[in-house]
């Protein structure tokens, strides 16, 4: 909303002094915010000049300039001619001109001095129309001044600023929803007086006065709404004036026309500047029918699916059943509240106008606005509340301007139909606001600010609010109103005491150690958004039945090509790897920590607004709400270990992707049981499966497929993985302490031979079992397939290391060795290699 | 320099004159001075102290002396050895010590170079600032709750207030599950995660709620399709706006520096009444400076939205508005490390780019 300053004057005694910016501070303290100030950033000395001489000058860039000298009178404090370098040619000697002299400033805070330029000093500046903050009015640049203003009685050196309105300023601010009175001069004067306690005279009163009632002699109107939403009534009242014999060619008065354009409404013609005018002005939003066109009475009716109606705009729009129409016994008029019709717009031949000043419901204005993607200024106001006692003052202040400025008379007939305005009424406890608001009020005080807001305050505090405010509903928002207008900077900070929580949770806890293991690990931490398509799926290898295919979709994605809700963190995940690797990084790790969907979606119903539904139905929501659980993704490509001054680096494998998984599994001590698996979007040979002791499975990593490599372009060997952090967190163990034996450890290293196929997990597995309670540590340090093996066998070598609680003997731990190999002679058909 | 004496003829001399004592000590001292290093001292040791040396060859001519002359001579001879044992012993240990010395000259190296076998990785910013503030909330006493991003209408909407005509559930806003009739969307504020904590838990109840959510504005420098939130719902009885105030203030100094506190405008919001927007004192200019691009000169950073629970909000989540009052804040994670690093494109922040990661450390 843009609220020229001198037109809130008119109705709020703003002080004299005051600027727009001290205006926009007075109602920030109030609720509206500001969004900008316009005008009033000009200052002197900007002032008439007279062109005296003017010669072109050729420049070596081929550009020609002109050196002028100008009378600016005595403004320049010499009252010698000023010399000033202009390079427009729109004029000529004699023109009286705008000249900006040093020291002046210019939109934007452009400062002007005086310079050297093309081998002159020029002191100042002829203005052109764009440097002022106009727009270009076609003329090629520089104002000239007597055919601007239709003028001819201007003197060098006078103050140019009052005569371009360069002093005018326009307040603009947001309106929030719950203020619709605010959309009006009228509604932010009275919140300016509240905020600042100046006087306040209401424009609609001494209207309301003049309005003459209803007569059976006003235009028939009929309100005819056979189908209410939620159970309110589509027009609750319907004022019609007629004004006859306006002059189709009279002009919109100048002060008027100005206001709209300050305003942000362009000057169309007078009828249709008055109806802005008004609804500016008192926030009513008028509609204004060429009488000629109209065919017997007006009835407002709702719509038959599939009617249809040429909007204002040139559209023709189909109307659906719930639009609330203005019709006459022909045709539809317009979608009431919203946009008229073509066929009874006011013309250049217009002589008599029937002015519609109607109450149309919120609700029905805002659904048809938004089902016909029509947002104009007067469905915004109808559907934030329009003030509905003020139709009958609204119409009669277009009637007046039409009569004084068309020169038409008004008709005797006035109409009024509709349902009486009820005001509702509020029980107040005036001490419940000090207490929901920590400020103590005395009731004096309460009483006297919902006083100035508008609202009838009983002896016991039954407080009728005004009508313009249908968002006064409740004890809560009169609460607002009170903290609001005596400054919610009252209101003293103090930090509460809660209870004492319980910190954060295990779960919680857990994925922060999860996440700061990983980055320990070298690995970053990315977000990606969760949309993703078809094409995703098709380029991880997932097969038509895979269970990851299930997920909802977006009925209104951003993308078509992206309307699925992910069912893994890969897609994104590879989508960073892979910017990264376009973007010059060549070792990259990355995670991510992320829900997705995994499981069915339901159907949630709603409740009305403030009512519990009960703990059935609260559950039947959750329960509709699709299992999402948290996943621990992660890919690397490039080095792992990397290349440097200290020698060769190591090329990320697959078994850096178990890696990862195994120390996310270590930081929250699961043991992670790691077997070859066989899933997408992973290498076939090269993919683990991860699951915890149970068995249950919990993720993959691995090796990505090569032909999901170059699908998705990454570069070759990159290795990911990815596994349900919400499971692991689940199984996180709560290990138990033993006593650690320090007698000497007694190490036995074995190779084995085994069929290649074998995997080493399982051979480890059943060394560890048969090599007995003594055995501390096994590990994995060589394995060799060359020749000397044999063909399709490899060899497994491990490091035993035993301990007891006393030392051991030699001859004992051959016994435990002899065991583990026996064992796995029996299991894998192993032999001992020599 | 030096080395066996060469001079020395023991048919012309008796090895046991006094003055070719003398002479030997002083050879054997000057030998010993000379001796530049750890081998040289060796060689000068078996010269001047071995078996063949002049001051051993004259002990043992000391036995061929009459018994009258060898108290004297013995006693000559003994200090001479004593003597040049001891300038050994010292030079020995002078020499060692130069040599140890030495090597860890030689031993030094370039400590400029940069090693960097494995760098260490990060947490992503956000997750580093959503976890400060849930750090602080905890502080204070209070709990973090999450929720899930598909989440229903229900609890999206109607329990906080926003009716079934409100704006924000248009399509145009607010992410939908196909079909839209089912009454699931994808979260558009942390908020149905305060509805979910009131009917779990009840009163009193003090949450804060983290995470991501959705709206369908197109990425840009300072929009996301899909965002960080953290809100706080606090619940009990005789809450007042001065509570929201203290915990705003709170907040606000902890995460921006001591002074920096929180100013409440009048505003407006479904799910609050009172409600009002909450601007943070400018952490760079402390509002001394009307040229400050953080605070474009006005002393004050918008920073998100609060105000006391609206009493609809308790009856739908099974509150007793009689009995408790809450109140509730929300603001943007996103937003708040842009203040705090002064990153300006939020594309940054989720185009999974190391390099924005690897700017800041593992705490922001
Ligand atoms: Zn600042």
């Amino acid at each position: 909303m843009r609220v020229p300053v001198d037109w809130l004057r008119e109705y709020v005694e703003v002080p004299t002094d005051a600027r727009g910016a001290d205006i926009a501070e007075s109602l920030v303290r109030v609720g509206l915010e500001e969004e900008g100030l316009h005008g009033g950033d000009v200052t002197g000395p900007l002032v008439v000049g007279k062109v005296l001489t003017m010669e072109p000058e050729q420049q070596k860039n081929g550009k020609t300039i002109n050196w002028c000298t100008v009378d600016v009178g005595d403004a320049n404090g010499t009252g010698e001619p000023q010399g000033i370098v202009c390079g427009a040619h729109n004029f000529a000697p004699g023109d009286l001109v705008v000249v900006v002299l040093p020291g002046g400033v210019l939109p934007g805070g452009f400062e002007i001095s005086a310079r050297k330029t093309y081998g002159h000093v020029s002191a100042g500046m002829i203005c052109a129309a764009d440097e002022l903050g106009f727009p270009d009015d076609g003329s090629g640049g520089i104002i000239r001044l007597a055919e601007r203003l239709g003028r001819d009685d201007l003197t060098p050196g006078e103050d140019a600023i009052p005569l371009l309105g360069l002093d005018r300023e326009t307040v603009e601010i947001n309106v929030t929803p719950d203020r619709g009175y605010c959309f009006s001069i009228r509604g932010v004067a009275r919140e300016y007086s509240a905020s600042t306690g100046a006087t306040f005279t209401d424009p609609a009163i001494a209207l309301g006065d003049k309005a003459p009632r209803a007569n059976d002699a006003g235009f028939e109107v009929r309100i005819e709404d056979a189908a209410p939403l939620r159970g309110q009534v589509g027009c609750s009242r319907y004022v019609a004036r007629i004004v006859r014999g306006i002059d189709p060619t009279a002009p919109t008065p100048a002060w008027l026309a100005v206001r709209l354009t300050e305003a942000g409404m362009r000057s169309i013609s007078l009828p249709v500047d008055v109806t802005n005018y008004v609804m500016l002005a008192l926030g009513q939003p008028l509609h204004a029918f060429d009488l000629a066109t109209l065919d017997g009475p007006i009835v407002v009716r709702r719509a038959t699916e599939g009617e249809k109606l040429t909007t204002l705009d040139d559209v023709e729009r189909t109307l659906f059943a719930e639009d609330l129409l203005i019709t006459d016994q022909q045709r539809i008029l317009a979608i009431a509240g919203v946009m008229g019709g073509e066929n009874s717009e006011v013309s250049d031949a217009t002589r008599d106008v029937l002015i519609e000043s109607a109450h149309f419901d919120p609700v029905s204005v805002a659904r048809t606005a938004r089902r016909h993607k029509l947002p104009s200024e007067a469905s915004r106001r109808f559907e934030r509340g329009v003030d509905p006692l003020l139709a009958p003052a609204a119409a009669q202040l277009a009637v007046d301007l039409l009569v004084e400025y068309g020169g038409g008379t008004v008709d005797e007939g006035v109409t009024d139909v509709g349902t009486a305005y009820e005001p509702v009424s509020i029980a107040l406890n005036p001490k419940d606001i000090g207490r929901i608001v920590g400020v103590e009020y005395a009731d004096d005080r309460v009483r006297e600010i919902l006083t100035q807001i508008g609202c009838e305050v009983s002896p016991e505090f039954t407080v009728t609010p005004p009508s313009w405010r249908p968002d006064l509903t409740t004890w809560p928002d009169l609460a607002e109103e009170v903290a609001r207008i005596d400054g919610y900077d009252k209101i003293p900070s103090i930090v509460p005491t809660p209870p004492g929580g319980r910190g954060l949770t295990t779960s919680q806890a857990a994925r922060r150690l999860v996440g700061e293991s990983l980055a320990a690990q070298g690995l970053f931490e990315t977000w990606a958004d969760p949309f993703i398509g078809d094409d995703a799926f098709e380029a991880l290898g997932f097969a038509s039945d895979d269970p990851r295919r299930q997920t909802v979709r977006i009925a209104n994605p951003l993308s078509d090509e992206k309307p699925w809700f992910r069912t893994t963190v890969l897609p994104g995940l590879l989508e960073a790897l892979r910017r990264n690797v376009a973007r010059g990084s060549k070792d990259v790790a990355i995670f991510e920590q992320g829900l997705v969907v995994g499981g069915p979606a339901g159907t949630a119903k709603t409740y009305p607004v403030g009512t519990y539904p009960g703990p059935e139905a609260v559950a039947a929501i959750e329960q509709a709400v699709p299992a999402q659980p948290r996943m621990l993704g992660w890919a690397l490509t490039g080095h792992a270990d990397r290349a440097g001054w200290w020698g060769g680096g190591r090329a990320a494998d697959w078994s850096d992707a178990i890696a990862v998984a195994r120390a996310a599994a270590e930081a929250l001590a699961v043991e992670l049981v790691v077997t070859a698996g066989d899933r997408a979007p992973f290498h076939p040979g090269r993919c683990a499966q991860l699951a915890l002791p149970d068995g249950t499975v919990i993720g993959h990593a691995g090796e990505l497929h090569p032909k999901v490599i170059g699908r998705l372009g990454l570069p070759a060997r990159t290795v990911a993985g990815e596994l349900d952090l919400d499971a692991l967190i689940a199984a996180a163990g709560s290990p138990q302490a033993r006593i650690l034996s320090n007698f000497p450890v007694v190490q036995s290293d074995i190779a084995l031979i085994v069929p290649s196929q074998t995997p080493s997990a399982d051979v480890e597995r059943v060394l560890r079992s048969a090599a007995g309670d003594n055995l501390e540590a096994i590990q994995l340090f060589d394995v060799y397939d060359g020749d000397q093996v044999g063909e399709g066998r490899k060899s497994l070598a491990y490091r035993m290391t035993f301990r007891a609680d006393r030392t051991l003997k030699t001859e004992e731990v051959n016994g435990f060795r002899d065991a583990a190999v026996a064992a796995a002679e029996q299991e894998f058909g192993a032999t001992l290699r020599a | 320099m030096s080395g066996p004496n060469t001079n020395y003829d023991p048919v012309e001399v008796s090895a046991l004159d006094p003055a070719q004592v003398d002479a030997n000590v002083q050879a054997a001292l000057d030998a010993i001075a000379a001796a530049g290093d750890l081998d040289q001292l060796k060689q000068v040791r078996t010269a001047h102290a071995g078996d063949k040396s002049p001051l051993a060859l004259a002990n043992r001519e000391i036995g061929a002396l009459p018994p009258t002359a060898k108290a004297e001579a013995g006693k000559r001879v003994g200090q001479a050895r004593g003597r040049v044992g001891q300038a050994l012993k010292e030079r020995q240990a002078e020499l060692e010590a130069e040599r140890d010395e030495r090597i860890l000259i030689d031993e030094a190296v370039d400590v400029t170079m940069v090693p960097g076998r494995r760098p260490l990785g990060r947490r992503h910013p956000i997750e580093q600032m959503g976890r400060r503030i849930a750090d602080i909330m905890v502080g204070m006493g209070w709990e973090v709750a999450e929720g899930p991003e598909v989440e229903a209408e229900w609890f999206s909407f109607d329990a906080l207030n926003f009716d079934e005509d409100h704006p924000a559930r248009q399509m145009a806003d607010t992410f939908y599950i196909d079909p839209p009739e089912h009454g699931l969307v994808l979260r558009p504020h942390t908020s149905p995660v305060q509805a979910r904590a009131m009917l779990e838990r009840g009163a009193p109840l003090y949450v804060a709620c983290l995470g991501r959510v959705f709206r369908t504005d197109e990425l840009d420098a300072t929009h996301m399709p899909a965002f960080h939130q953290v809100e706080g719902l606090a619940v009990d009885e005789g809450l007042t706006m001065a509570h929201l105030k203290g915990t705003l203030d709170r907040l606000a100094s902890e995460l921006f520096g001591d002074g920096i506190v929180t100013r409440l405008r009048p505003s407006y919001f479904p799910f609050t009444e009172p409600s009002a927007e909450m601007d943070l004192r400018c952490f760079v200019c402390r509002g001394t400076d009307p040229d400050c691009r953080a605070c474009s000169g006005t002393g004050w950073i918008e920073w998100g939205g609060c105000g006391m629970v609206n009493h609809n909000v308790l009856r739908a989540c099974n509150i007793d508005p009689e009995r408790y009052t809450g109140f509730a804040f929300g603001m943007g994670v996103d937003r708040a490390l842009m203040f705090r690093t002064g990153a300006s494109d939020m594309r940054e922040m989720i185009e999974g780019d190391v390099r924005f990661d690897a700017q800041f450390g593992m705490e922001i």
